[in-house]
């Protein structure tokens, strides 16, 4: 038996509501609002929280990551490498990039999967960052965020991989040269008869090879940007009414592109019952689909949950001004502070460093048990010298000792709120917040960590870690 | 461990100070001839005279070659150092020690810095490459997380301590209005500076030190030979630095209510100089105002107040120009601007003009007229958790 072990999803924290847009363009308003990326985050900071959400809840640590995204960081190098380093996995674990295509997603996962049949465990990572051109639907429809994926073999398994279908079709529905700030589409009525019949074989040979007819799917997802041939595919399959609603992200937050199946997936394993079917259709360049069963395994699975996807759909900030988002997609160029441009990080005290910088590694005196962030080599309490044991912290909480807005520094998205975090168990770091309503930071205030794009200088994304406010804290 | 001091050694016998603020028209050059040039003609001697200099400054230059160059001078032994915003005071200290050590007969300790032509806001200097994981704070934010834990800490609200920083940048505007050479040369209302923009934390703009170009030095020479060029020379009680372990950023139990550094080379200096109780016997004092929380705190720090009391001390007047302790009489870094490697000299100007009864009338610490004859200077680098502290100690008349 192979299939997932494990799953995570990240909602980015703000919404813009599809009126603020209409309301600035003069435009009939729209209903809804959709998840953006904040100025800080990217398809790999993204990664790392989706990522960090699949591992904590996973017996397995995976030996292979894939990393799928539609609008990656860098080219040339891979950006699974940073990932990897977010995620604190082992060097012996291979890291790759599959980019491009917003159809990489499913490749990812069917990579994962091919790996779990060789004794492997394996992680797909998608992410991905959607805008468009103001005033077009992709901008106001699509949404940013990410979903990971654990697969691996055995009686850990809580979504058991049936079938799986496939069809390939070359043609022109979206394309986007590198560098363009938005997409181009064709006619949506070609697109949508485009898509029927390889959507419609890869969907028969899926449920032959799983040997289950689609009257007994419990859970329909058919996922991708092309939303007119979506409905019609849906409409098509003769699956229960029931189960074509099976997908409550996308409706929620928008359509996030590379990730769009794998959230949507995650939100319908939060709430599946064990012994279910579900079917997932991607149209993308072709079709994907996979036939998934969840099995027992998913209710011991559930109480390691810690966090729904719905409950990260529900704690948004709802109020980001059209303005500002434009902003952070650098389709608003505003007046910088009179201050010097940030320096890029070097690459070798980053090197030197990638446990900290990355993995958020400090270190714990093994003497007198006193933690150091930064890490450090003489011991801050008792001067001992070259007696550290490595500690990451990235799960870590802490709370807030003192804070400050500064309005004067640069920020891609001025001010910076910034305060001194003492770690519970021990440690403290002065680091910046994000996520954050400067008038709701206290002294006292709880915070979490994390992965953030501080700035680029150079064109060297600064990743690091930042502190955000916990919403809710239980126990 | 032992800091033995070098009390009543050496002795100040001429100072300089050029006017400080936006030089557009004077390059570091040209301030570094300036206040040479008064230095050297305060005491009464010619620049070719002096053995040696110690050249402080941030970001104005690199090597002895900054001084050296500007005046011509060959054959002389240049000292350029660097200890962040106290980097005037570490000029004046390795001076004090050359000319303590017998080395030299006639020193010569200058700062200066040249801030105003980088066209940002602020200070902005360049630091070495380096992995990006520290947080860009600029300097106003840094010291303004003094005030919610000074707050937290103390049960002082917020509104009372914004009270206390608006108090502190009155005064020291008050007293810099009545300096020729400072940068802000008038009074500002409190209602001003209360509502100002806001720059980082509670920190308006005038809560924060003026960005500006100047120079200042100082001459040094033997205790024993003082008198041949000044019949007030200042000697020099006491000198400490402190450069800290930066564990504050990194160590729960520091709590950004105090610098850790400041209170130990106080504790330094006044056992150098023989003082038990600063608040007593000081006439006066210069200290780094960077910001309004900063000079808050010192206050404590320095012995003057005791610890959570300083803002009621703030708000009675206790350091006004003719409170039971002036501080920053000359408009402090606030009013009289901060060109970084120039500051601590400066304060050394400033207690020189008071202690030799110079200052002009309006701005005289009423502790003088009374008979107190020590001076403080204190000057501080870093932030709050990561400093380097200078405490230095003067005074008109030699130990018994």
């Amino acid at each position: 038996m192979r299939g997932i072990v494990a799953y995570g999803g990240y909602v980015p924290r703000f919404r813009l509501q599809r009126a603020a847009i209409a309301a600035a363009l003069g435009a009939a308003p729209i209903k809804g609002a959709r998840s953006v990326a904040s100025y800080d985050e990217d398809t790999t900071t993204m990664a790392v929280e989706a990522g960090r959400r699949a591992i904590a809840t996973s017996s397995e640590l995976p030996s292979t990551l894939y990393f799928a995204t539609a609008a990656p960081a860098y080219l040339d190098k891979s950006n699974a490498s940073a990932v990897h380093g977010g995620l604190g996995l082992d060097p012996h674990v291979g890291a790759y990039d599959v980019l491009g295509g917003v159809r990489s997603g499913v490749a990812a996962v069917r990579a994962a999967l091919d790996a779990a049949t060789i004794d492997d465990v394996a992680m797909a990572v998608l992410s991905d960052i959607r805008t468009g051109l103001p005033g077009s639907s992709d901008e106001s429809q699509s949404a940013d965020g990410a979903a990971a994926l654990i697969l691996g073999r055995g009686p850990g398994v809580i979504a058991e991989l049936l079938g799986r279908g496939c069809s390939t079709t070359e043609f022109l529905d979206r394309w986007r040269a590198p560098g363009e700030l938005a997409s181009h589409l064709w006619e949506e009525r070609f697109v949508e008869q485009a898509y029927a019949a390889p959507a419609s074989s890869a969907v028969a040979d899926a449920l032959k090879m799983a040997g289950v007819d689609v009257s007994d799917i419990d859970h329909v997802i058919v996922s991708g940007l092309p939303t007119r041939a979506v409905r019609r595919v849906t409409t098509k399959l003769g699956a229960s009414r029931h189960a074509i609603a099976a997908d409550q992200v996308t409706g929620a937050i928008g359509n996030a592109g590379t990730a769009q199946s794998g959230l949507a997936l995650a939100g319908v394993l939060d709430t599946a019952d064990p012994g279910q079917l579900i079917l997932q259709v991607t149209l993308a360049d072709g079709a994907d689909v996979l036939v998934w069963r969840t099995t027992d395994a998913l209710a011991t699975f559930a109480a390691r949950r810690q966090q729904l996807i719905s409950e990260q759909i529900n704690a948004a900030n709802c109020d980001l001004p059209y303005t500002k988002f434009l902003t952070w997609r650098g389709m608003l160029g505003q007046e910088p502070p009179r201050r010097p441009d940030p320096d890029r990080p070097a690459a070798p005290p980053s090197w030197r460093r990638e446990a900290w910088k990355f993995g958020f590694v400090a270190s714990r005196c093994s003497e007198c048990g006193a933690r150091q962030l930064p890490p450090a080599r003489v011991c801050l309490e008792c001067g001992c010298v070259d007696q550290m044991v490595p500690e990451r912290l990235a799960d870590t909480r802490g709370t807030i000792a003192t804070f400050t807005v500064d309005h004067l520094s640069y920020t891609p998205s001025p001010p910076i709120v910034a305060s001194v975090v003492d770690f519970d168990g021990g440690g403290r770091f002065p680091c910046e917040l994000t996520d954050v309503d400067p008038a709701q930071v206290h002294v006292g205030t709880r915070v979490e960590m994390t992965f953030r794009r501080l700035y680029t200088a150079g064109g060297i994304h600064n990743y690091f870690w930042k502190a955000r406010p916990v919403g809710i804290e239980e126990g | 461990m032992a800091s033995h001091g070098i009390r009543d050694r050496v002795a100040i016998v001429g100072v300089g100070c050029t006017s400080f603020g936006e030089h557009w028209d004077k390059s570091a050059d040209d301030l570094l001839i300036d206040a040479t040039g008064q230095a050297a003609q305060s005491a009464g001697v010619r620049v070719e005279d002096i053995d040696a200099f110690w050249l402080g400054t941030f970001t104005s230059g690199f090597s002895g070659m900054t001084l050296s160059r500007p005046l011509r001078m060959a054959n002389k032994p240049v000292t350029r150092v660097e200890n962040m915003c106290a980097t005037g005071s570490e000029a004046l200290r390795n001076a004090c020690y050359a000319v303590a050590a017998g080395a030299y007969d006639v020193v010569m300790a200058v700062g200066v810095e040249k801030l105003k032509d980088s066209g940002f806001s602020g200070n902005a200097p360049a630091f070495p490459p380096d992995d990006g994981t520290q947080p860009m704070l600029t300097a106003p934010a840094r010291f303004s997380l003094l005030a919610p834990a000074y707050s937290h800490k103390y049960g002082v609200d917020e509104a009372t301590l914004k009270e206390v920083f608006t108090r502190i940048a009155w005064k020291n505007h008050f007293n810099g209005a009545r300096n020729p050479r400072a940068q802000f040369r008038s009074e500002v209302s409190m209602q001003t500076i209360a509502s100002a923009p806001t720059v980082a934390g509670c920190l308006g703009i005038f809560d924060c030190s003026g960005v500006a170009d100047g120079a200042a030095a100082a001459i040094v020479v033997r205790a024993e030979d003082a008198h041949r060029y000044t019949d007030k020379p200042l000697w020099v009680k006491a000198m400490s630095l402190v450069s800290g372990a930066a564990s504050g950023a990194a160590r729960p139990s520091y709590d950004y209510t105090t610098f850790d550094e400041v209170t130990s080379s106080a504790a330094d200096a006044y056992a150098q100089a023989g003082v038990s109780n600063p608040r007593a016997e000081l006439a006066m004092a210069e200290v780094h105002d960077c910001f309004t929380p900063t000079e808050l705190v010192l206050m404590e720090d320095l012995g003057f107040s005791e610890r959570g009391q300083a803002w009621k001390e703030v708000l009675a007047g206790t350091f006004d120009l003719d409170g039971e302790l002036a501080v920053n009489p000359d408009g402090g870094l606030k009013s009289f601007g901060h060109p970084i490697g120039a500051s601590g000299l400066r304060m050394l100007y400033e207690c020189w003009l008071q202690l030799r009864r110079e200052a002009p009338p309006e701005r005289r610490v009423a502790a003088v007229e009374r008979g107190r004859t020590l001076a403080l200077t204190h000057n501080l680098g870093g932030s709050p958790g990561a400093a380097v502290s200078f405490v230095s100690i003067v005074g008109t008349e030699p130990s018994a």
